[in-house]
Parts: structure tokens; C-alpha cells; sequence
């Protein structure tokens, strides 16, 4: 039914005009029905538990003919959506009606995105909720990433649109949204008035306040794994492929090495810009423009959407998260250095067997802690709880505790000194 | 010092880690013949699921030995030469050693039923094993599995992801008898049936029956019924792996003698792991301890004395766990399958969900708790331990309940039901009040 789905919105694609209407929304209906069917028959009939069969044997979830060609799909998808979104007239311009309710305008390429992304997000949290119903905590978790994305992502920037108000998403923050607080950005919310003075403040205080109070009590999981779009789609939609990222300790230093510099630069060009504007442009003339462009495309574009999402099925769906998000950096400094977030050892009772790594969207080698009997606070932990639902022997637990012996490791191994990662 | 072992399981691979941190400039050589690298031996049923690949069992990288300078040599230790201090293997050179560890683990235990010979019929032990299974249950449409016991449910679990009709045979009256109280063990019955699986108690394997193709095609069972069959698995045990010691002068028995520090009856030679058996187990613990846990406690203590720093094997309180299908479970100190005479126990279970928790404890005076059993709750090992340590009277326990839960958040709490069932069943005692919610760490720490 998944297939037929869209198989008809490529039909849509290329259709005349009198079919597009008919024939997008079947395909939206049929691509519905048959997500929601097929998670039903494979997670919701029996009991309730992880049950990961099969996952590195069939292809579809462990690189084989059906994920590349799935991942292509995807990467397409971004192409097209990014530099030739002329193609997709055919689906934005069904959407004009939706549009026009939401946002009192015609559809156009990123609402088409919007939609679509939202619609996975709740089709495949549906299917994590059946999947994972046994679990309280990600049954609250998951239904947390589909209301951020469904309230804060899709409804309320449009509801902001239809009343001529800036399209303001409350919930990405600097430096994942950078422009927010870039000078530019700021003067023109700034022309909004009040609202355009809250949301400023709203961006400042998000960032500079509540990120770090938030995480100090949580960790990086209140966002990353609860409110964020990127890791709500990695949740809902990315959970068939989470197992794909690289847990080797090469792609670690890859990650420690990218993430952190894409933070960097971040916060080197928020300074250049603000001290720009108060030099009257003195200092990098029109380069502002074009940095935003740049990075745009290389960050925003290629890095977040086409490798982020489109090589889902190849390299996990963290992909975006782990080596390029700036907040994911920010959020991962404080998650290690200020935070009573960790991951608890259950003393002695690790086997080594690997499910908890495996389950690691973050690529964590999970056990290495674990078999030591050692807490796991490493600052790429979206807090996510896979590994201790998937741990069959209790042994794992994401706990807010005392900052006090946070790194003390279970007595009842002797923790041996051999460094794993460095 | 050339430390060899023979054997990279858990406990073999504990010692090796130790000895490097005790003696950095130490030789250190593992031989085995099963896996050039060492493995997760409980995980081996992910494999089959499909859950996990090789590489995700091993728990280190591959680059880990090389960089800890642990030699790994792939092959089979054929003789052992005492005298002359060497290790003879299949296909390489020979290996002197100053130290030798003998780490050998277990394989299935055969009780000598006719036709256990017979193609499809097997235990589930080694790496070995494992990719057998794969290859032997390829056509199966009914399989029986022999044994109730951990080994058991596991291979249950990886014939029924495949769809395969499931038949066990168990000795006792009910599921894992000799170690599970009738409570928990009518919970994991509960289970096995709720996944498909038939059991057939008080029942045991007397004769396999073979094909022209000289495979199982029935078992005939000691109720004299026969049940058609394709696959035969063994799960009745495992037996120290001892080919090594013959003709050594290394006391056997049922598995390699060794004293309170893991010592042989020959000097220089350790034994742990599976295939170590004590010559004098404390009280209330066994000679022979074939568990991941116990391996990697004997493998960090044996290295220490073979590191010149002579240290008795003390296990402190005995602690498992297991999964059967989606049910976990743990246990802490000792917990009997029947109360003895000075003993009691409490049991309490959710009326509707597969949850339970038993106290066992004396039943004099300082009430102390002896062992714990929890299904379907996850509890906290230091706290558990350091009760069982303390001997804390179960009221006590009770009281601090919270303080032991380690399921993540947004579970259900049931301590106050577990109080409340407790006191209802206890009228004549002093309530007890539950002191404690579930808590942080560090107040956890200081019980």
C-alpha cells in the first residue's frame, strides 16, 4: 500500500491537471493507511517488547538493494526540493487549499516539505509508539517529538503567516538557527513590533538561558530527543535505520573533530556580524550576505537535508545530528561539563552484548561504559533511552542525579584503566 | 613474565585486562580456537535473530588488542607439556609460558541418550554452535528443546522468531525447578505460552529417534510419547571443557581443582571461568559457577595472584539475570526454589501485569534479607548488594524499597502496592511505612 502510495504521488508528479488533485490525495491516503497498517501488523499484535528481528538480515534495514534504492528516493527528494523545485508543482500546488486555511497563501515548495515532514513524523511516531508501547517513557517521548512537530513546527508558523506575523519557529533556537540571532535576522523580526520584540527575546532567552538550565537538569535530551524537528523525525521516521550509525572509534573523531567546528564557526561569525553592524559594515563589507548563502547551502542544505535525511537508510538517521548540528554541540558541551544528566550502570550485571550500542542513533559505543560498570555521560547522548529499553538486563537508566560522583563507576566491577577512547 | 591463556571468553579476557594493568610490561598471549577475537557468549542468540552482526558482539574493537599489546593467537591448544612449561598448539609454534591460565569454559552436557548423535541435534554453547543452528534450522517446522533451564528459553526465543513450532521438555514440576520459586516461575510459564511455546513438565528426553539421512526426526519422551521433531535442542547443562589437563597432573574432578586463588594442583597453572571448579565454595555457593559474571570476577582475581599479589576469590552476594522473551529478570543473594526451615519469604505480583518481587529472609529475629528476585522491575545491583551485605532486616528493605528501583522514568512505581501487601499479610507486625521514594544516587549510596 506504501508502494502504491507513491507510486501515485509520482503519478501526481507528472500528472495532467485535472488528475494531480485526485491522485496526490490518494497517494497521501494510501501512503497513510498502508505506514499505519504495516506497523500495526508488525508491532501491534503481539506482546509488547523489543523485538529487533531480523533487523541486520533484511535489506531494507541493513544497506541492502531496498535501502540504497530508498535512500536515493530520499536524496532525490532533496535535490529537487532544494535547486529544481519547478518539478514539484505538481505536489505543492494540490496543497494550495490546506495552505490557504493554515496560512491565508498558495502552497509553495517548503510547505509541501513542511507537510510532508509533519505527516512523517506522526505516521512513523505512530508506529514508534506501537512499537515501543511497553516502554512508558518513550511512549510520553514520542509523543512529545510528534507535538512540537505538529503545534510548533507546522501549525503555529502558519497560523503566524495567516496573520501577516514573521514565520517564527519557537522551538529552533541559535546556533541551530543561526539567523535568528544574526543581526540581519534580528532587525527583521525587530519590524514586527511587540511580537517581533518577544521573539527576539524569545531566541535570546532560549539560547543563552533556558538551553543551559534545561540542560543542567535533563541533559541534551529535553530538546534533542524531545522537542527538536531534526531529532523528531530521526526518532519517528529514522527509528527503522538507527542501528546504521558508525560506532567505530575512527567515526568518533570524525564527529568531535566536524561538530565542534561548525560550532565554532558559528559563534565566530555571530561575533564578526554584530561587531560588523556596529562598524556600519566596515569590517566584511557585503560578506555577510554571502556567508549566509554559503553556509546556507553547504550546512543548511547539504549537510542537514540531503546527506542528514536522504542517507537515512545508508548511515543512520543521527547523521545531521552527530556531525554537524551546532546545538547539538552547544547542548553537548553543557550535557558533559554542566549538567546531572547521566546514563546509570546497574553495578555488575553488563554482559557485553551489544543491543545497547547497536540502538545508539549517536553511533555511542554503549557498552564500553557499561561493561565497566562506569555511568555514561558522553556529550552526543540525545538522552533517546533506546539503550536501556533495549538492554535485556535492566542494566541501563537515564537519570538526573547529584553532579557530586557523577563520573563514579560501580564498585562491583573493578573498572580496568584501559582508555577507549582518545 | 609470559602470562598464556588458554581460552578468550569473559574470564580468560578479565585476566588478560587486569594483568595488563597490574604488570604493564607483562607478555600476555590468549589462545583460542573458537573466535580470533574475543565475544559476548550470552549475545550469541542476537546473532541468529538477526538483531546483531559479529562485529556488534565483540565487546571491543578489533584495534583494542593490539594497542593493550594482548597477543591473540587463533588456533587450539592440542597439548600441554607441565614440565616443560609449553603449550602445544594445532598449527602454530609452540608457546612457553611462566604463567598459564586455563580458561577453557564449558560445552553441552550429553546425558547418553541414544541417538543424541543423530544431525539437528545439538546444544548451544560456542560460536560454533550458534552458526549450526543457522544452517540446521533452516526446514525446520517443528523443533523440541530439552532442558528448562536459561539456555532453554533462549533457544526457544531464536526458534520462534523464525516462526518454528516450539516443544520443551522440562524435568521439574515447573519451569527452571531447582532454582525458581513456583511464583516466578509460573510467570515465565506465562510467558513461554503467550510466545507460542508448548512445555511439557515432569517430562523428560529418553531416545532420539533418527531418519534414513541419519537425522532427528522424533524424541520419545519418558511419558512414552513420541514427538515428531526436525531439531533437537540440548539444553540440560554445561560441563567444564577439561581436554587440556590430560595427562598434566592437574587435579579434575568435574571441572579443573582449584583453591580459594584459583591455583591447580600444579603450580603456575590457573584455572577459571566454566571450567574452574572449587575445591572449597563457601557456604551456599557453588563449586562450579558457569556464568558470564563469575567468569570476568574469577579472571580479574586470578590475575592478581598471578601477578604476584595473592588474592582470594570472594564473589560477595551472588547476582544473575536473564530475559525470558520480553519478561526480565533479576536476582540478588540467594533465593531458593523452597524456603528452608529458618527461612521465609515474601512474594508479592501485579494482579494484572507480568511483575513480581520476593524478599527472602530469616525468619528469626533480625529478619535479614537473604536474597531478592525481581520480575519485570529492574532493581538497583549496589543497592541489593550492600542490603545483602548488611544483612538489613526485610522491614527495613521494605521501608527503603524505593530507594532500590531502577526502572527509568515514567514507570509505574509499585512500592507502595508491595508495602501495602506486605503489611495486609504481616497484621501482627508493625507496619512498615515506606520511608523513601525512588531517589538519587548519591542518598541511594549511603543506605
Amino acid at each position: 500500500m506504501v508502494a502504491l502510495g507513491l507510486l501515485a504521488l509520482a503519478v501526481t508528479a507528472a500528472a495532467p491537471a485535472g488528475l494531480r488533485e485526485p491522485a496526490f490525495w490518494l497517494g497521501v491516503a494510501l501512503l497513510s493507511a498502508g505506514a499505519l497498517g504495516w506497523s500495526w501488523y508488525k508491532f501491534g499484535r503481539g506482546p509488547g517488547g523489543v523485538h529487533h528481528n531480523n533487523l541486520w538480515a533484511r535489506g531494507s534495514t541493513s544497506r541492502g538493494a531496498v535501502a540504497w534504492a530508498t535512500g536515493v528516493a530520499l536524496t532525490g527528494f532533496y535535490v529537487v526540493l532544494y535547486w529544481w523545485p519547478e518539478y514539484l508543482e505538481n505536489l505543492i500546488r494540490p496543497l494550495d487549499g490546506l495552505s490557504q486555511a493554515l496560512r491565508q497563501r498558495p502552497a509553495d515548495q517548503w510547505f509541501l516539505y513542511g507537510t510532508f515532514y509533519t505527516l512523517a513524523v506522526l505516521l512513523m511516531g505512530t508506529r514508534a509508539l506501537l512499537k515501543y508501547r511497553h516502554s512508558p517513557y518513550q511512549r510520553v517521548r514520542t509523543a512529545s517529538v510528534m507535538f512540537f512537530q505538529l503545534g510548533f513546527a507546522w501549525l503555529l508558523p502558519g497560523v503566524l503567516l495567516a496573520l501577516q506575523q514573521p514565520e517564527f519557529y519557537f522551538t529552533y533556537f541559535w546556533p541551530l538557527k543561526y539567523d535568528y540571532l544574526f543581526p540581519g535576522g534580528v532587525q527583521s523580526l525587530l519590524q514586527n513590533g511587540h511580537l517581533g520584540a518577544f521573539m527576539v527575546g524569545w531566541g535570546l532567552i532560549m539560547s543563552f538561558v533556558a538551553t543551559p538550565v534545561l540542560t543542567y537538569f535533563f541533559g541534551k535530551r529535553w530538546y534533542c530527543s524531545w522537542v527538536c524537528g531534526c531529532g523528531g523525525l530521526a526518532e519517528t521516521a529514522g527509528d527503522p535505520y538507527r542501528h546504521l550509525s558508525d560506532k567505530r572509534r575512527e567515526a568518533w573523531r570524525y564527529e568531535v573533530s566536524i561538530v565542534y567546528t561548525v560550532l565554532g564557526f558559528i559563534v565566530v561569525t555571530t561575533a564578526l556580524l554584530w561587531l560588523n553592524t556596529r562598524l556600519g559594515g566596515a569590517l566584511l563589507g557585503r560578506l555577510s550576505d554571502e556567508f549566509s548563502r554559503t553556509y546556507g547551502f553547504v550546512v543548511g542544505a547539504l549537510f542537514s537535508g540531503v546527506v542528514g535525511v536522504g542517507f537515512y537508510p545508508i548511515l543512520g538517521s543521527r547523521v545531521w545530528c552527530r556531525y554537524g548540528c551546532p546545538m547539538a554541540a552547544y547542548l553537548g558541551l553543557l550535557q558533559k561539563h554542566f549538567s546531572r544528566f547521566r546514563i546509570s550502570t546497574n553495578g555488575g550485571q553488563c554482559i557485553s552484548c551489544g543491543n545497547c550500542s547497536n540502538v545508539c542513533e549517536m553511533g555511542i559505543d554503549v557498552k564500553q561504559y557499561a561493561q565497566r560498570g562506569e555511568p555514561i555521560i558522553r556529550a552526543a547522548c540525545v538522552g533517546c533511552g533506546l539503550c536501556s529499553t533495549a538492554c535485556p538486563r535492566g542494566v541501563l537508566n537515564l537519570e538526573n542525579g547529584p553532579r557530586e560522583g557523577r563520573y563514579q563507576p560501580s564498585q562491583l566491577i573493578r573498572a580496568e584503566s584501559l582508555r577507549i577512547l582518545e | 613474565m609470559h602470562l598464556v591463556i588458554i581460552g578468550n571468553g569473559i574470564a580468560g579476557v578479565s585476566c588478560a585486562q587486569a594483568v595488563r594493568r597490574l604488570q604493564p610490561t607483562a607478555r600476555i598471549t590468549l589462545v583460542s580456537a573458537e573466535s580470533a577475537h574475543h565475544f559476548s557468549r550470552p549475545a550469541l542468540m542476537y546473532l541468529y535473530m538477526g538483531h546483531l552482526r559479529w562485529p556488534d558482539v565483540k565487546p571491543f574493537e578489533d584495534w583494542y588488542w593490539t594497542e593493550n599489546r594482548l597477543e591473540l593467537v587463533h588456533d587450539r591448544a592440542t597439548h600441554l607439556d607441565a614440565a616443560a612449561r609449553t603449550v602445544h598448539l594445532a598449527a602454530g609454534p609452540s608457546l612457553t609460558y611462566d604463567a598459564l591460565l586455563l580458561a577453557t569454559g564449558a560445552t553441552t552436557r550429553y546425558y547418553d541418550w541414544p541417538g543424541q548423535h543423530l544431525r539437528g541435534v545439538q546444544g548451544l554453547v560456542s560460536k560454533a554452535d550458534v552458526e549450526l543452528m543457522a544452517e540446521t534450522t533452516l526446514q525446520v517446522q517443528e523443533a523440541v528443546i530439552v532442558g528448562g533451564g536459561l539456555i532453554g528459553v533462549e533457544m526457544a526465543e531464536m526458534l520462534r522468531t523464525r516462526g518454528h513450532g516450539v516443544t520443551m521438555l522440562v524435568r521439574d514440576r515447573h519451569y527452571w525447578g531447582s532454582v525458581l520459586p513456583p511464583e516466578e516461575a509460573a510467570l515465565v510459564d506465562a510467558q513461554l505460552r503467550r510466545h507460542g511455546v508448548r512445555v511439557h513438565y515432569e517430562t523428560e528426553l529418553t531416545e532420539v529417534l533418527g531418519d534414513d539421512a541419519g537425522r532427528v526426526r522424533a524424541v520419545r519422551t519418558s511419558r512414552g510419547t513420541e514427538l515428531p521433531c526436525q531439531w533437537l535442542g540440548i539444553a540440560t547443562g554445561v560441563t567444564p571443557a577439561l581436554d587440556l589437563t590430560a595427562g598434566t597432573g592437574i587435579d579434575t574432578d568435574r571441572g579443573i581443582l582449584v583453591d580459594d586463588y584459583l591455583q591447580t594442583s600444579v603450580p603456575g597453572i590457573f584455572a577459571a571461568g566454566d571450567c574452574a571448579q572449587r575445591r572449597s565454595p563457601g557456604p551456599g555457593e557453588a563449586a562450579i559457577e558457569p556464568l558470564w559474571y563469575t567468569g570476568r570476577m574469577q579472571g580479574e582475581t586470578v590475575a592478581h595472584t598471578i601477578c604476584g599479589q595473592p588474592t582470594a576469590y570472594r564473589r560477595g552476594p551472588w547476582f544473575n539475570s536473564a530475559k525470558f522473551f520480553d519478561l526480565e529478570y533479576q536476582t540478588y543473594g540467594q533465593v531458593p526454589a523452597r524456603p528452608g526451615a529458618d527461612e521465609a519469604s515474601f512474594w508479592w505480583q501485579h494482579p494484572t501485569a507480568a511483575l513480581g518481587l520476593r524478599l527472602h529472609y530469616r525468619a528469626d529475629a533480625s529478619r535479614a534479607l537473604l536474597g531478592v528476585n525481581a520480575l519485570g522491575l529492574r532493581l538497583r545491583h549496589d543497592v541489593c548488594d550492600q542490603w545483602l551485605r548488611r544483612g538489613v532486616p526485610v522491614g527495613e528493605v521494605l521501608a527503603q524499597l524505593g530507594a532500590a528501583n531502577f526502572d527509568p522514568e515514567f514507570f509505574a512505581q509499585h512500592e507502595p502496592a508491595i508495602v501495602a501487601a506486605y503489611n495486609a499479610r504481616h497484621p501482627d507486625e508493625p507496619a512498615v511505612v515506606l520511608r523513601r521514594r525512588k531517589g538519587l544516587l548519591s542518598r541511594l549510596l549511603s543506605v
